[in-house]
């Protein structure tokens, strides 16, 4: 009895950690519909400014310590304040999502920051005085401090209903919540709610972080080890519910503290199987409303124009060349350039889906490692070479994204995209651990390309035609009745019924071929690398993907390809120097800042300003307005 | 074309802290050697890495260099991920033109430049991976390394365990290959040597995620009389917290692999565990004349006590330029002669490179955990040779594929 | 005979309110009947349950014979029912002529066509229905662009590309400035006038109802109160009732009429 008890309790204290971190960002979602990367950031931040000052004041006992966490909970509550003014309020406007990649670039920056100031040492900070020991319930030890947690929590909850409930300010955030689009209407002072929002979430994440020093050593992975599980708690409670994400985070953590005991294991998914069952069964989460899961308002995606004569030059050309690298070139250009087209059809086969078909997807690499493991493990278990292996792998991504797809075209919005997150972290997670069969961690190596195609030269033609292949077959898909009626299920769902169109259906087909191409891409990678890991899997390798079409711009078909290019060739450069993640952060800021509208929107302003100023009496402003050139 | 391209190289080296002098010499008067690490990914292991293999560098061209020549070398970050990993190794090989590689941390890294090493035909030293598959499942011609494996680690402490009046043992270890290997080899050679132990409990908490409260609590739910923990960095933090907390070190004696290293140790401050069993590296308390030149060489370049990761990264660099001294040249075959049965005269004794296997022999030190002055520490500690402890050279033949 | 609907005790609540009550009618081919009532009088979810939006707690609903609850609306739409909405529903992302290509395209059943290009299908008889409704020379227009009238126009070519039976307009003229709603309307009775489309719409502005309907049916709070024709409705007291204070609707009858 005790014991289980006992067990509970940690349980219930690790809840109250995963709320406080969680509640900030459903705080700032609800109200700002941003996807925040930087959170865990600031949950990271809050715990080394505690470490700093708790370690200062230590003379000043209880006071110093519970004064040193509020301050910090403050100070990264300013940071948070100091993002959402300078940076996250210049783009609202741009299209759904794009917030998330100013959040990445603020990740990346705040990450080498740390380092910078606080060093790689791992840091173990004080415990809190007069909470330092266990006490004993019902024979079992229990810290104190766990103790304190348990309170917390629910405090810090019943200080937000109130918030919520009895101020203003607090009905217009549940408002906001309800319904992005009402807020412009109520005539509120927008930029004020939303910095003031920000400033709450980010509080909330630094004091999370803060209390966090007496129960582990502040580190550098603090920020991305916890951002996973607050989303899943923030999607199991339903965005923008901070009793939901109390409950979700009460559910996970006293789950996993009874798991642990029957079935190890299974910590590594739990969270993430929890909320895939969750969000099959209710598709807003536990207390989410419909509603909840759309983004800002945007403006409408201009009509698909074909390519006009100049840019198909401007196509081939760029194939042309492409296929005459090798003349001219090192080897090692094309093993680059070999990572640009893997990534360019991966990034094209994720805006299949998430520009053409408005289907967010945080777990595209699911697809891609599937792919990739696919080849390897027909290449190490069954003998095959190269071509049959590179015949199976987009099936077996295509089968994967068929059977991830039915369950998540039943959702929409940041839901659907956490859904499928959920399905690449089981995947991965399955990955890693069966060992036996998949090499676990050690992965699966010595799938090299078969003689033939084994010189640099020889693999590099077969990567372009592959890939430029995948990428064409995609832009054909687009502007195809296949591509189209995706694009007017986004536009309207009720028109397409209407029109007879089993929308859900030609969502999942269109899953599944985004799937199939993105395993085209996993396996041209797999024989390019000459190994798998699980790596190809994890969340990282979604959210390269996601950075990559945000970045180039999701309302055109040229942005995928522009925003996987430049995002691997400025990684390639910038990885050469110290402190690459800070000037890598800065500049995706730069560039987020500059075109809001992605590379491809700038690309097309740039190209509308020339044209007027070579041929003056056109006008730019029309031109770069235009409709999507494709 | 050559001003770009002096361009690029210069940037490459910027990663470099010691190559600046390198760099002023003339293309052909160096032997570039390409480094590979998770320098972003892991700083806290990697930079004493890098430390120490800088340390070497500028020690040997101090010294007149290698066969003549200055060493120069190109290091670059991983980003922590294997395909990055081979894009640099490609670029390091085919564009940079350096005669080996050497370096890596995480698995799952140093095996894919393993294999590209085996692909492309290139010497490859592979510092710190601790998975024995770089060794054995997976070794090949190109691969040599230089760490003590998992399963050398793990057979030291197990020789410990044995001599433990306990039978009834749980463990606990990340969630990876890592863990699984770590906590494999000492199941195996703890059985071997005490054929009574029993293992009542085991705990896989992912790795840099453990929820140490819950993990403790089901150590302690199974009642054992020692624990054999794996668990590092951020996780044995957590994991030593809770469990002191809890009680569930009191009356248990605890094996613990890596937790002496000072990576590990120095963390935890003045919440050391007392009289843990670990591996590690006692540092400074090292008083042999060869290390302790070594060690105020560190302290007078880079300011702190030297780490693993600095032994590591030295012995690395200089494992390398022994063997093209003993080669005479940089070409691979005959550096990859050189390496078998290479011995090499490090700071922390001398060790060679096993021809069978391609694993160094260099050992650990196996002590006792304990606050000396308020700072934790390694005590009653010894040097274990790696060569007793691996399998012998026939047997590790037999675990590498045929080719 | 020639009836192409047959409605049978629809009802409908929606947690307590009880939003349609047992209504029953007929409708017969080439019939142009209008559906009144007043704000929430449950005219929207009576067209919700016709065409398969809205699942009916009770009752029937027979096209040509066929039972159509329990049909999806994509399949009632392939079994010849168009639908305008209230709301307009459009394809905002593409142009106004792509907006009546795609009913064509999944009409002939090529939306799964991965190789064919979209805007090049049916071009000439999207351009054909745009002729038809007076927007031709809109047909490159972006959607998005489009005054909400010519939204509700568009619709009405949209919902007349598979050439349905029945066709559902939901407030076809909301919106739009008087002469275009008389012009729209007309146009409607017109394509009615041809014999073969039967039109069931609702409607707020009454001059549009009696001049164009062949027959009207009053709804309020959820039940049929009357039926009939123009006449008939405006000779009823109860309808007078509940258009109370709403007097407007009955005093340009002659001039409506005209
Ligand atoms: N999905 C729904 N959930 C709950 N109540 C609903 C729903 N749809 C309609 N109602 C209610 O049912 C009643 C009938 O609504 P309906 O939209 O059918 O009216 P209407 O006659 O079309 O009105 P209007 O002229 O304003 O369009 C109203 O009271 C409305 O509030
Ligand atoms: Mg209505």
């Amino acid at each position: 009895m005790g014991f289980y008890l006992a067990q509970l309790l940690t349980g219930l204290a690790n809840a109250s950690s995963l709320f406080l971190i969680a509640c900030g960002l459903s705080i700032i979602f609800g109200v700002t519909r941003i996807v925040n990367f930087a959170h865990g950031s600031f949950y990271m931040l809050g715990a080394y400014l505690s470490y700093t000052l708790v370690t200062h004041l230590s003379a000043l006992g209880a006071l110093g310590f519970w004064g040193g966490v509020l301050v910090s909970a403050l100070l990264v509550g300013v940071i948070g304040l100091l993002v959402e003014v300078l940076i996250l309020r210049r783009i609202y406007r741009a299209p759904e999502l794009f917030q998330l990649v100013a959040t990445f670039g603020i990740l990346l920056i705040i990450e080498d920051a740390a380092l910078a100031i606080w060093g790689a040492q791992d840091l173990l900070g004080p415990r809190a005085p007069g909470l330092s020991k266990a006490v004993r319930i019902l024979g079992e030890p229990i810290p104190q401090y766990d103790l304190a947690l348990i309170v917390i929590g629910p405090v810090v909850l019943g200080l937000i209903w109130l918030i919520f409930h009895r101020t203003r300010w607090g009905v217009l955030v549940r408002a906001a919540t309800q319904d992005r689009e009402m807020v412009g209407a109520l005539g509120v002072n927008q930029a004020l709610l939303f910095s003031s929002a920000f400033f709450l979430g980010s509080v909330m994440a630094g004091l999370g972080g803060a209390l966090q020093i007496p129960r582990e050593a502040v580190n550098l992975n603090m920020d991305l080890s916890v951002i996973g599980d607050a989303f899943v708690v923030v999607v199991i409670g339903g965005m923008g519910s901070v009793t939901g994400a109390f409950i979700a985070a009460v559910l996970i953590s006293v789950l996993n503290a009874f798991a642990v005991l029957v079935f190890p294991q299974i910590s590594l998914v739990l969270p993430f199987i929890v909320m895939a069952l969750v969000l099959v069964v209710r598709p807003y989460g536990l207390l989410g409303k419909p509603g909840s899961e759309k983004g800002a308002p945007a403006d409408p995606e201009a009509p698909l124009r074909p390519l006009n004569p100049a840019g198909r030059l401007a196509m081939g050309a760029v194939v042309v060349i492409l296929a005459l690298v090798p003349l001219v070139s090192a080897d090692f250009t094309m093993i680059l350039l070999v990572d640009v087209l893997i990534a360019v059809l991966f990034a094209a086969s994720l805006h299949f889906i998430m520009g053409t078909g408005g289907m967010i997807s945080f777990g595209h690499a699911a697809y891609f490692g599937v792919g990739a493991y696919a080849a390897a493990l027909v290449v190490k278990w069954l003998g095959l070479s190269m071509v049959p292996a590179m015949i199976v792998a987009p099936v077996a991504s295509g089968l994967a994204a068929l059977v991830f797809g039915w369950f998540c075209v039943r959702l929409s919005g940041v839901y659907l995209g956490m859904l499928t997150l959920a399905a690449a972290q089981i995947v991965w997670g399955v990955t890693f651990q069966w060992q036996d069969v998949t090499g676990g961690d050690d992965g699966i190596i010595g799938v090299w390309p078969a003689k033939w195609a084994s010189s640099e030269t020889a693999y590099f033609y077969l990567a372009l035609v592959l890939c430029a292949g995948g990428v064409w077959l995609l832009r054909r898909a687009a502007h195809a009745p296949f591509g189209y009626m995706l694009r007017g299920i986004r536009d309207s769902e009720i028109r397409a019924e209407a029109i007879g169109v089993d929308t859900r259906f030609h969502q999942w087909m269109a899953f599944t071929f985004a799937g199939t191409l993105a395993g085209l891409a996993g396996v041209v990678s797999a024989f390019a690398k000459g190994s798998v890991f699980p790596d190809v899997l994890n969340i990282s390798s979604s959210i390269d993907a996601l950075i990559m079409v945000l970045l180039g711009g999701i309302h055109t078909l040229l942005g995928p390809l522009l925003g996987a290019s430049v995002f691997v060739l400025i990684e390639s450069w910038v990885t050469r120097l110290e402190y690459w993640r800070f000037i890598f952060g800065l500049i995706i800021l730069g560039v987020v800042l500059i075109a809001p509208d992605g590379l491809a929107g700038a690309l097309s302003r740039l190209l509308a300003f020339l044209k007027a100023r070579i041929r003056p009496g056109t006008d730019t402003k029309k031109e770069a307005l235009h409709g999507q050139r494709s | 074309m050559m001003k770009r391209r002096t361009l690029l190289t210069s940037m490459a080296a910027l990663g470099a802290v010691g190559a600046l002098p390198a760099r002023l010499l003339a293309q052909g008067a160096t032997i570039k050697i390409g480094d590979i690490n998770s320098y972003t990914a892991l700083p806290a292991f990697t930079e004493p890495y890098k430390k120490g293999w800088t340390l070497a560098m500028e020690d040997i061209n101090a010294k007149g260099g290698v066969l003549g020549k200055q060493l120069e070398v190109i290091s670059r970050d991983d980003t922590g991920d294997p395909s990055t990993a081979i894009r640099i190794a490609e670029e390091l090989v085919s564009k940079d033109g350096v005669a080996m590689l050497f370096g890596t941390y995480l698995s799952n890294i140093g095996l894919a430049v393993s294999d590209f090493a085996k692909q492309k035909e290139v010497f490859f030293l592979a510092s710190e991976p601790l998975t024995d598959a770089i060794i054995w499942s997976s070794g090949n011609k190109y691969t040599y390394r230089l760490r003590p494996a998992t399963y050398t680690q793990s057979s030291m402490l197990a020789e410990q365990a044995a001599k433990l009046d306990v039978t009834k043992w749980a463990t606990v270890a990340p969630n990876y290959a890592y863990g699984k290997d770590a906590v494999a080899a000492f199941k195996t050679a703890l059985k071997k040597l005490k054929p009574e132990v029993e293992f009542v409990e085991e705990q896989w908490p992912p790795v840099f995620k453990i929820d140490a409260g819950a993990t403790v609590r089901a150590l302690e739910a199974a009642k054992p009389e020692a624990i054999y923990n794996v668990t590092f960095g951020a996780d044995l933090a957590k994991f030593v917290r809770e469990g002191s907390l809890r009680g569930l070190f009191d009356d248990r004696s605890v094996v613990s692999l890596l937790t002496g290293e000072p990576e590990y140790l120095d963390p935890l401050g003045d919440e050391c565990p007392d009289g843990w069993i670990v591996t590690g590296y006692p540092g400074t308390d090292i008083k042999t004349p060869e290390h302790e030149a070594f060690a105020k060489a560190y302290i007078d370049r880079w300011g702190e006590d030297p780490k693993t990761g600095s032994v590591v990264g030295y012995n690395s660099l200089l494992a390398a330029a022994t063997a093209m001294e003993k080669a005479g040249s940089t070409d691979t075959d005959a550096m990859l002669a050189a390496m078998d049965e290479l011995h090499v005269k490090a700071p922390t004794g001398e060790f060679y490179f096993r021809a069978a296997d391609h694993q160094s022999t260099m050992g650990a030190w196996v002590g006792k955990t304990a606050l000396v002055d308020g700072k934790p520490k390694m005590i009653d500690w010894s040097y274990e040779d790696g060569a007793d402890f691996l399998p012998s050279e026939e047997e590790a033949a037999k675990l590498r594929p045929a080719s | 005979m020639g009836n192409v609907l047959e409605v049978r005790s629809l009802s409908k609540s929606f947690g307590g309110i009880r939003a349609v009550r047992d209504v029953s009618f007929d409708l017969k081919r080439g019939e142009f009947l209008a559906l009144i009532g007043p704000n929430g009088a449950g005219k929207t979810t009576c067209f919700n349950m016709l065409n398969g939006y809205l699942r009916p707690d009770t009752g029937s609903v027979k096209l040509l014979g066929r039972e159509l609850v329990g049909i999806p609306p994509r399949k009632v739409w392939r079994m010849g029912v168009g639908r305008t909405f209230q709301i307009t529903e459009t394809f905002r992302s593409m142009t106004v002529l792509e907006n009546v290509q795609m009913a064509l395209i999944s009409h002939n059943r090529r939306i799964f066509d991965l190789f064919s290009k979209a805007t090049a299908l049916y071009r000439d008889e999207a351009l054909k229905l745009l002729e038809l409704i007076g927007m031709a020379a809109q047909a490159d227009r972006p959607c998005a662009e489009l005054a909400y009238g010519d939204l509700k126009q568009l619709e009405l070519a949209i919902a007349l590309a598979h050439d349905p039976d029945l066709l559902l307009m939901d407030e076809p003229t909301a919106g739009m400035a008087p002469n275009e709603r008389i012009a729209l309307m007309q146009l409607t009775a017109d394509i009615v006038a041809r014999g073969h489309v039967s039109v069931i719409f609702t409607e707020h502005d009454m001059d549009v109802v009696f001049a164009h309907s062949h027959r009207i049916l009053v709804l309020n709070r959820g039940e049929l109160i009357a039926e009939g024709t123009g006449d008939e409705i405006r000779a009823n007291a109860l309808v007078q009732e509940v258009y109370l204070g709403g007097g407007s609707l009955f005093h340009e009858k002659e001039t409506a009429h005209a």
